[in-house]
């Protein structure tokens, strides 16, 4: 390959080699290519497979007899004469795993769930073995259980992979996999004077489990017929390369969400060079690039019900960033982030893997408007603000999971998941006691006055909840990610690091919409409380109206700020494990369900049971002034005070974006430059009609692609619960024309 | 300083006027339309007040989102406050923005005139080209409409005419053909749009105690629509 030289031939540096060789694309979409007559056979394939999983429950077969490694499973192939790209996680596509480090409990539970049973030499081996799971109760204090079981801090990955690690696996096509392991040789090696304290011991032990893990992944590639001990010689190599990376790290770890980085601006510079020299042609590399998009949409874990109530749909987050621009004002849109948006047309719609685009307004008007007219089409693209992340995170940066921005290869999050803001404010009016069951968690806070809430007294009490809260919340988290870097350490995918990375303890909130419309319901309305004959608050009678968040209305805005800032500021004060910076994000993908089910009545007039909004969404149709002011008020949330992320969920009827297709496609275009523009960080759009959603929960065999965006990913609505289905049509659809 | 009686305010207009555009919708209308679907715009009583600074400022919050698009002022019958309108289009221009009215034409130029001058273009609904039924079907002859069209012409001010097609009512060949003889004598007009007739706004008529005449009426069909559009010359 006929590659400019520069800093990335001397130490690891895929930035350096990316922006020393891409090629900037301006033009249409003109070029690309349809499906080959093999994409379609193997397409057709896949979707047989697929229709069989779902006619079987959702799962379509697990080996339990088998741990699950790199090396652990014989190759396996969907069709190996047609494949291109080959590799799946064990040996027949769509075959769970069981990953038991995480937590043995949990692959018991899902086995039984599908009625198999955990055999009783894997049982045996977890009597001897601790898994993360087993450490993280073994430390738990009471109070923490209890937190846990109240639901004021929930989703945490206390019993199975923590995810949101996104390993370069740009580097084992540009580099080989000798080369890795010669790296990360010398880095131990330069270690070999230090005093052998906890921390060295600990990093030293970790360098070498990678150093292992890298030469599995050797192995696992060989017995595919590929030897990846060198660089990747033409774009089929490169993108069989990575995916090796890719595919060692879902066979070894079900993490919340496997997240793939930014590969497609890297794989373009392999593309154009394959075409100057014709290597290949556009139909051929097009194939490649829906070949490789079909085993992403393959990969699948073993999960329980429990599980799937919170991430609903079977995701994995394997989220591609596409676009952004480069620090020295190019922008980084080439022909390789039309194909793999493209791959959406030629495959259908699918919600993995979790297409991103970093937006900008600066990106070429050709490509917003492909992107654009992609969502029309298909909903099933999320857009994140270059602008923003650009600034704090540099040019290659990837999104883990749904909003999480990150630099590839050198930094890495400790997954949070989120405490539940709306119960905590009940505990404000409670003196600490929780609303449903009446038991005390937080001590101290003392009891309200009688009569009508007070603003400012329950502002008061609230700040000593949320003082507690987040000191037992970032506790909480030291003990997950202490032990699941004892028990169910990230081999592969740290691996594909630097050595020295940059660590976030990745908080987040949820209900923050019912918080600020609580707390402005009782600045500006009367808010009483209606006790139960124990005297907790069960629920609140609200006389006269208040402005509400979703109205671009600085009333009900400037709380949500103030919160938002507030509980950041108090996280920022906290002890980290390993010196993890702490950040937050506003993000609840698919778990306001559950949060909702978990919370009594609110003070802004929402009951018991009810979902929360989704992210940093105003409540379900009380944002009534159109989308444009809903996407203001979203987006004054400060983006430095949340910067694992800021979901938004956008959805509106196709004939309320304009008549004509074209004044579609170019009045979205103004809507996502204008709500970045504010400084908006992430926006889903869904271009759907209600009565799609509706006619889908009743006849799913109609719409088997029907793909939809939620907080911070796709999913396929038909594999949503009823539950969740309803909560989706529940939610406001811009409908004005 | 004006101060108008505002019915509500919708921020992504996408279909009311070119781009997107934030809409005001003016409260109070002289016209009572069998088919009108905001019925509840008709009254005054229960709008909000609002200054012309005050929706200024409303106005320029959306600023990122609506430089391509603009401002339209719909209802209600806007030019029934054709002061506040003057005053409010004068204060989007000074801020480059695009401006529209919304209007049936019904309001009498001696009323009207000056609000129209100021505004970027017109959407005009001709609510029907022959006076006595515009009065069966409105309440009022189309004669000022005309008149404000008119007017458009000489000041060589952009119209959009916007047809609302009622079965029954504005639904005929004959009216269709009368209606596009009408329109192609004036350059002023760069677009005609049919809206086909619709019950969304029928739920209102009960909530505010009014009976709705026209019951036994289905929108047009596609074919209908289709048909429609053949007869003004409007290709799609």
């Amino acid at each position: 390959m006929n590659f400019k030289n520069g800093e990335w031939n001397e130490s690891i540096n895929l930035r350096d080699f990316i922006i020393r060789n891409y090629t900037p694309y301006d033009g249409t979409s003109d070029f690309l290519a349809g499906p080959t007559e093999k994409t379609k056979k193997l397409s057709e394939k896949m979707n047989e497979l697929l229709t069989a999983e779902r006619e079987n429950g959702g799962v379509l077969d697990i080996d339990e007899h088998t741990i699950s490694t790199i090396t652990s499973h014989k190759p396996g192939y969907i069709d190996k004469e047609l494949e291109e790209i080959v590799g799946v996680q064990t040996d027949a596509p769509l075959k769970r795993a069981i990953m038991p480090f995480g937590g043995i409990r949990m692959v018991r539970t899902s086995l039984e769930t599908h009625g198999k049973k955990l055999p009783e030499d894997i049982e045996t081996i977890f009597k001897y073995r601790k898994t993360h799971n087993d450490g993280v109760f073994d430390v738990y204090t009471d109070d923490m259980k209890k937190a846990r079981h109240a639901g004021i801090i929930t989703g945490l990955p206390d019993a199975y992979g923590r995810g949101r690690i996104i390993g370069d696996y740009r580097r084992i096509a540009l580099y080989g996999v000798d080369k890795l392991i010669e790296e990360k040789i010398r880095a131990k090696k330069s270690r070999d004077a230090e005093p052998m304290y906890g921390d060295t011991v600990r990093d030293l032990e970790e360098i070498a489990e990678q150093i292992k893990a890298l030469r599995e992944l050797k192995a696992m590639a060989e017995s595919y017929g590929y030897d990846i001990s060198g660089p990747a010689k033409n774009t089929k190599e490169a993108i069989q390369w990575l995916y090796f990376g890719y595919l060692a790290a879902v066979k070894e770890q079900n993490g919340a969400a496997m997240s793939l980085g930014r590969v497609s601006t890297f794989l373009d510079i392999y593309a154009e060079n394959d075409l100057k020299e014709g290597t290949f042609t556009e139909e051929q590399i097009q194939e490649l690039v829906d070949h490789f998009i079909m085993k992403l949409r393959l990969v699948r874990f073993l999960r329980t019900p429990e599980y799937d109530e919170l991430f609903s749909g079977d995701p994995t987050w394997v989220t591609e960033s596409i676009g952004g621009m480069c620090k020295d004002g190019r922008h980084m849109v080439t022909k390789m982030s039309y194909r793999f948006l493209h791959t959406l047309k030629n495959l259908g719609p699918a919600p993995e893997p979790n297409l991103t685009v970093l937006w900008s307004e600066n990106l070429p008007e050709n490509f917003k408007h492909f992107c654009v007219q992609t969502s029309i089409d298909t909903s099933a693209i999320q857009y994140e603000n270059d602008e923003l992340m650009r600034a704090k995170f540099g040019d290659d940066y990837g999104i883990a999971c749904c909003v999480s921005a990150m630099e590839i290869g050198k930094q890495m999050q400790f997954f949070g998941a989120r405490a539940n803001l709306a119960k905590a404010l009940l505990y404000s009016i409670n003196d600490g006691c929780d609303e449903k069951s009446g038991i005390k968690l937080c001590e101290g806070v003392g009891k309200l006055p009688d009569g009508p809430l007070n603003f400012d007294e329950v502002l008061e009490k609230f700040d000593y909840v949320s003082e507690w809260l987040t000191k037992l919340y970032i506790n909480t988290l030291n003990i997950i990610h202490f032990m699941h870097d004892k028990y169910c350490y990230e081999r592969i995918q740290m691996a594909l690091h630097d050595e020295n990375i940059r660590r976030t303890s990745a908080c987040g909130l949820s209900g923050l919409s019912v918080v600020i419309d609580s707390l402005s319901a009782i600045k500006y309305a009367k808010v009483t409380p209606v006790k139960n004959e124990d005297g907790l608050c069960v629920d609140f009678n609200i006389e006269g109206d208040y402005p509400k968040y979703g109205n671009n209305d600085p009333r009900a805005d400037e709380i949500g700020t103030m919160i938002v800032k507030r509980f950041m500021k108090r996280l920022a004060r906290r002890r980290t494990y390993r010196n993890s910076i702490p950040t937050m994000s506003i993000l609840t993908i698919t778990s306001n369900v559950v949060y909702g089910k978990k919370t009594g009545n609110t003070p802004d007039g929402r009951k018991a049971g009810v979902p929360f909004a989704p992210g940093a969404n105003p409540m379900h149709g009380r944002d009534t002034n159109g989308c444009v002011a809903s996407m203001l008020s979203v987006s004054k949330i400060p983006y430095e005070y949340a910067e694992d992320g800021i979901s938004y969920t956008f959805s509106i009827v196709p004939a309320a974006l304009g008549k004509e297709n074209t004044e579609k496609v170019s009045n979205l275009s103004t809507l996502i430059d204008g709500y970045m523009k504010e400084h908006g960080h992430h926006i889903n759009v869904n271009v759907l009609n209600k009565e799609t959603l509706v006619d889908a929960m009743d006849h799913p065999e109609k719409y088997p692609q029907l793909t939809i965006r939620v907080s911070g990913y796709a999913v396929n609505f038909t594999r949503l619960t009823r539950e969740q289905q309803l909560d989706v049509i529940s939610r406001t659809f811009h409908t004005f024309m | 300083m004006q101060t108008g009686l505002i019915h509500s305010f919708e921020s992504f207009g996408a279909v009311d006027g070119p781009g997107v555009r934030f809409i005001v919708f003016m409260s109070g209308c002289p016209l009572r339309c069998l088919y009108c679907h905001n019925p509840d715009t008709w009254q005054q009583d229960n709008a909000a007040q609002y200054t012309t600074d005050e929706v200024m400022t409303k106005i320029l919050s959306y600023k990122n989102f609506i430089q391509n698009g603009g401002v339209t002022i719909s209802g209600g019958e806007p030019l029934m406050q054709s002061a506040f309108c003057e005053e409010l289009l004068s204060k989007c221009c000074e801020n480059n923005l695009h401006t529209a009215i919304d209007t049936s034409g019904c309001i009498p130029l001696s009323v009207s005139e000056n609000a129209i001058r100021k505004a970027g273009m017109l959407l005009l609904d001709i609510k029907d080209i022959d006076p006595d039924d515009c009065e069966k079907l409105t309440g009022k002859s189309n004669k000022n409409a005309i008149a404000t069209l008119d007017l458009c012409e000489s000041l060589n001010k952009p119209v959009w005419i916007r047809h609302v097609l009622v079965p029954g009512y504005t639904m005929k060949d004959s009216k269709l053909i009368k209606l596009r003889e009408l329109i192609k004598n004036y350059t002023c007009i760069q677009k005609t749009e049919v809206l086909p007739y619709h019950t969304l706004g029928r739920y209102k008529w009960d909530s505010l105690g009014l009976e709705y005449k026209l019951e036994n009426i289905s929108p047009p069909d596609k074919e209908q629509i289709a048909h429609a559009n053949r007869l003004l010359g409007i290709t799609k």
